[in-house]
């Protein structure tokens, strides 16, 4: 819990997610690893591109601290998703599972410019988003492999998770079909009188959708505070953006709605850009934000992902523009942690990570009288039965 | 259900009144050796099941500031079905500001059938939305405000353009509470006219409730009285989950007499519209008027048919149902649906998997013909199930008399 408010709090407090985490091991060692908040200014490297709209400046605040936590975050995301591939591959997970590595720099950086009057929906690339938004690594493990302690009490899925208290809508499975709900989540916001904005995420497989330019048609006319985000990782499934899109240049197909792009692998771009855009959308109304990303694994977990790009292609983003790395780096270079503090922050995300496994496989499956609980949210005590009206027998409530 | 006394409360009219429903505890996991019962357990209603629902407004369960002393039968007022829809409406928005309205034209223009004339006004332009021609936007933005609390009434200029939305009502709509694992609930009401009007051609003709039944967690209803209509539309308001209402483009202009109180109708239960005991024929929606036609002529000729309105298309109202299968033992559907994949043919499954030892013979169904519906008048009438062939299959379940 709390990536999120960690990132915003400016004291020292660390992440309390589940599992054990040696309390103060960011300054454990007393010596080095600075957990300050005194503001450090960095330029962004790769510049904006504005589509109807002066780009936001490219010097961003961070502190040392921010710093920190969004090296935390990334790599204990990381290592999720890395055990969510092993989990699959040994059939704990079943069905669809998308993962997120190297598009983490989008959700940690635009968590650090949202609080929590502000509404995000994605597709089904949610399981980091999720955790952005509040969630726990056991409560994604558990709703991946189908347990009670899931978010949605594992009837939901790799595709379906959501986290009310924490502003996330999901988790959806048609994409496209979140950017409308995504609108009216923001005209519930601009209805309701509540100073948030609404982040619509979708990729560049669904920035085709029709139904994504109606919601921003109406969101243009009724000035809705919507952020229309396109994580462009380039390929749709097996399809990459130059087959699929006319003009791929996503931020600017809002047309009247203006648009910016962001280098999607910076943190800082991404903090710099949705808080720039937040902004904005609470006076004017939608923009657009195309996030430029890439993902290392395929498009699910029964993509191998080399079929459609070259393997030096996927290394070679690796190795250059990596989000974790490029933060490693930033922390080296401005002498905020040594390597080895950098090894031992990683030891601990690893062993959270092991631990919100272990306990996620111990989570037992939902009883079979949840089969028909949540279908209707308050029935008339009818009684509702199995296929062979003899063995699951139910009363709903 | 009767509610507990509230201050605001509306009189409950509905043939449960007399009899509060206790609800059971939820059950363990148990094996049942017999499961006829698909019934509501709830406290059986004693001997008002025949009465006319109309005029059980007098031994209702009225509670406290409801009426003084005239009931629903003296005083009252007319008005036409799209004037009730738009009083339930109106009465439910000025009740709850979360209630909004989203559609085409249902703001300056008040609605392509007057359901939401003069709202603007009175509401303002944020409440009463008038939204491009995007279906499927503009319900998936209905849905994704729903989940934050807001309850929004979203309206098909004609229900069959809600076909394109269709992916939003089955995949989010009707799933997000369970997929979400209780997380969010969907308080959203869905309405339009359907149905086989005059000559409105194939594609304006559609009965969409025969393509969203199967969808797990919606709750339809289809109103068929300037009554019911008020009712329905009230309940389904104020309903947690999403409700699709169905009205009929031939039945705006319906005149009738409803109480002046505020009240509202059961969203699960059907309606009794003629007590009987030869044959207990099953209906909805516009066949309503096509069957009380029909029972004319079969009274004249002796036969006692009891007639009664399903309202509730999706839960059916079984129990009501089956008492009156229990009576007659003989059934006949008549809906408006095509053949296949129809409200008929769910309803004629369920009755037969529940009720089949109370049957006498096999139940009967009417339905409209499993065609586009044509644009000319004889070739249109032919498509849709008129009273004579409704007499002539009472006539056929029943016997000569």
């Amino acid at each position: 819990m709390a990536v999120r408010q960690a990132l915003r709090r400016a004291g020292g407090r660390l992440l309390a997610t589940q599992g054990a985490m040696a309390p103060a091991a960011l300054g454990v060692a007393g010596r080095g690893l600075s957990t300050s908040a005194e503001p450090i200014t960095l330029e962004i490297p790769v510049p904006f591109k504005g589509h109807n709209v002066e780009p936001p400046s490219r010097t961003v605040e961070t502190s040392a601290q921010e710093l920190t936590e969004f090296f935390r975050t990334m790599f204990v995301m990381r290592r999720m998703e890395i055990a969510a591939d092993s989990l699959y591959k040994s059939k704990f997970i079943r069905g669809f599972c998308h993962l997120y590595d190297g598009q983490e720099a989008v959700c940690v950086g635009m968590e650090a410019a949202l609080n929590d009057k502000d509404c995000i929906i994605t597709a089904y690339r949610d399981h980091c988003t999720h955790l952005g938004r509040g969630g726990t690594v056991l409560e994604v493990f558990a709703e991946l492999m189908g347990r009670k302690d899931g978010c949605s009490l594992g009837k939901g899925g790799s595709m379906h998770m959501y986290n009310k208290k924490g502003g996330f809508y999901g988790g959806n499975g048609i994409v496209g079909a979140q950017t409308p709900l995504g609108a009216g989540l923001a005209f519930a916001q601009k209805y309701l009188k509540v100073e948030g904005v609404t982040l619509a995420m979708y990729g560049d497989g669904a920035a085709n959708q029709g139904q994504l330019f109606e919601a921003m048609n109406i969101s243009a006319l009724w000035d809705l505070p919507v952020l229309y985000v396109c994580e462009n990782n380039h390929y749709g499934m097996g399809t990459a953006e130059w087959r699929s899109a006319k003009s791929p240049e996503y931020y600017k197909r809002g047309d009247y709605v203006p648009g910016l792009k962001v280098d999607g692998m910076d943190c800082l771009a991404v903090k710099q850009a949705v808080k720039f855009a937040k902004e904005y959308a609470l006076k004017n109304g939608p923009m657009v934000l195309e996030m430029d990303t890439y993902r290392y694994h395929g498009h699910s977990m029964s993509d191998p992902g080399s079929t459609y790009r070259t393997r030096d292609e996927i290394s070679g983003v690796r190795q250059e523009r990596d989000p974790i790395e490029r933060i490693r780096k930033l922390l080296l270079s401005h002498e905020i942690a040594t390597v080895a503090e950098l090894k031992t922050i990683e030891k601990e995300a690893k062993k959270e990570v092991e631990d919100a496994l272990a306990k996620a496989k111990e989570s037992p499956s939902p009883d079979s009288e949840e089969l028909f609980s949540h279908i209707y949210r308050k029935s008339y005590g009818a009684q509702a039965y199995g296929a062979d009206r003899k063995e699951v027998v139910v009363t709903l409530p | 259900m009767a509610m507990a006394a509230a201050p605001t409360l509306p009189i409950y009219h509905g043939l449960r009144a007399a009899a509060p429903a206790k609800q059971p505890a939820p059950a363990k996991l148990t094996a049942h050796s017999h499961c006829r019962l698909a019934l509501p357990l709830r406290a059986r209603a004693s001997s008002s099941s025949s009465r006319p629902l109309r005029h059980v407004a007098a031994n209702a369960v009225a509670t406290k500031e409801a009426v003084s002393t005239s009931s629903s039968t003296q005083g009252g007022h007319e008005l036409l079905m799209f004037e009730a829809l738009r009083e339930g409406l109106g009465e439910e928005m000025e009740r709850d500001p979360n209630v909004c309205v989203i559609g085409e034209d249902v703001g300056d223009y008040g609605g392509s059938y007057k359901v939401t004339k003069g709202f603007t006004e009175k509401f303002g332009s944020w409440r009463v939305l008038d939204t491009p021609i995007a279906e499927n936007s503009f319900t998936g933005m209905a849905i994704g405000a729903a989940m934050t609390g807001l309850r929004p009434v979203v309206e098909g200029m004609n229900m069959g353009f809600l076909l394109l939305a269709y992916n939003q009502i089955a995949n989010n709509c009707g799933m997000l509470h369970y997929t979400s694992g209780g997380q969010f609930t969907i308080p959203i009401v869905i309405r339009g006219p359907g149905g086989v009007g005059r000559q409105l051609g194939a594609e304006h003709s559609q009965r969409l409730e025969s393509y969203f039944q199967s969808v797990p967690g919606l709750q339809m209803v289809a109103c068929s009285t300037p009554y019911n209509a008020k009712g329905l539309m009230k309940a389904a308001i104020r309903c947690e989950n999403p409700v699709i209402l169905y009205e009929h483009v031939l039945l705006y202009n319906l005149k009738e007499r409803i109480p002046d109180e505020e009240y509202t109708c059961c969203l699960e239960e059907a309606e009794m519209v003629r007590p009987g005991s030869d044959i207990t024929i099953l209906t909805y929606s516009r066949m309503r008027y096509h069957v009380t036609q029909a029972a004319k002529t079969l009274v004249d000729r002796g036969y006692d048919p009891e007639i009664i309105d399903i309202r509730s298309l999706k839960p059916f109202d079984m129990y009501t149902i089956g008492e009156s299968i229990k009576k007659t033992h003989r059934v006949l559907i008549v809906e408006e649906c095509m053949r296949t994949g129809g409200i008929g043919a769910s309803l004629r499954s369920a009755i037969m998997e529940t009720f089949w030892d109370e049957l006498d013979g096999p139940i009967g169904c009417l339905s409209s013909q499993d065609v586009p519906t044509p644009y000319s008048g004889p070739l249109e009438e032919l498509t849709v199930v008129q009273p004579p062939q409704i007499v002539a299959a009472v006539e056929n379940l029943c016997g000569k008399k």
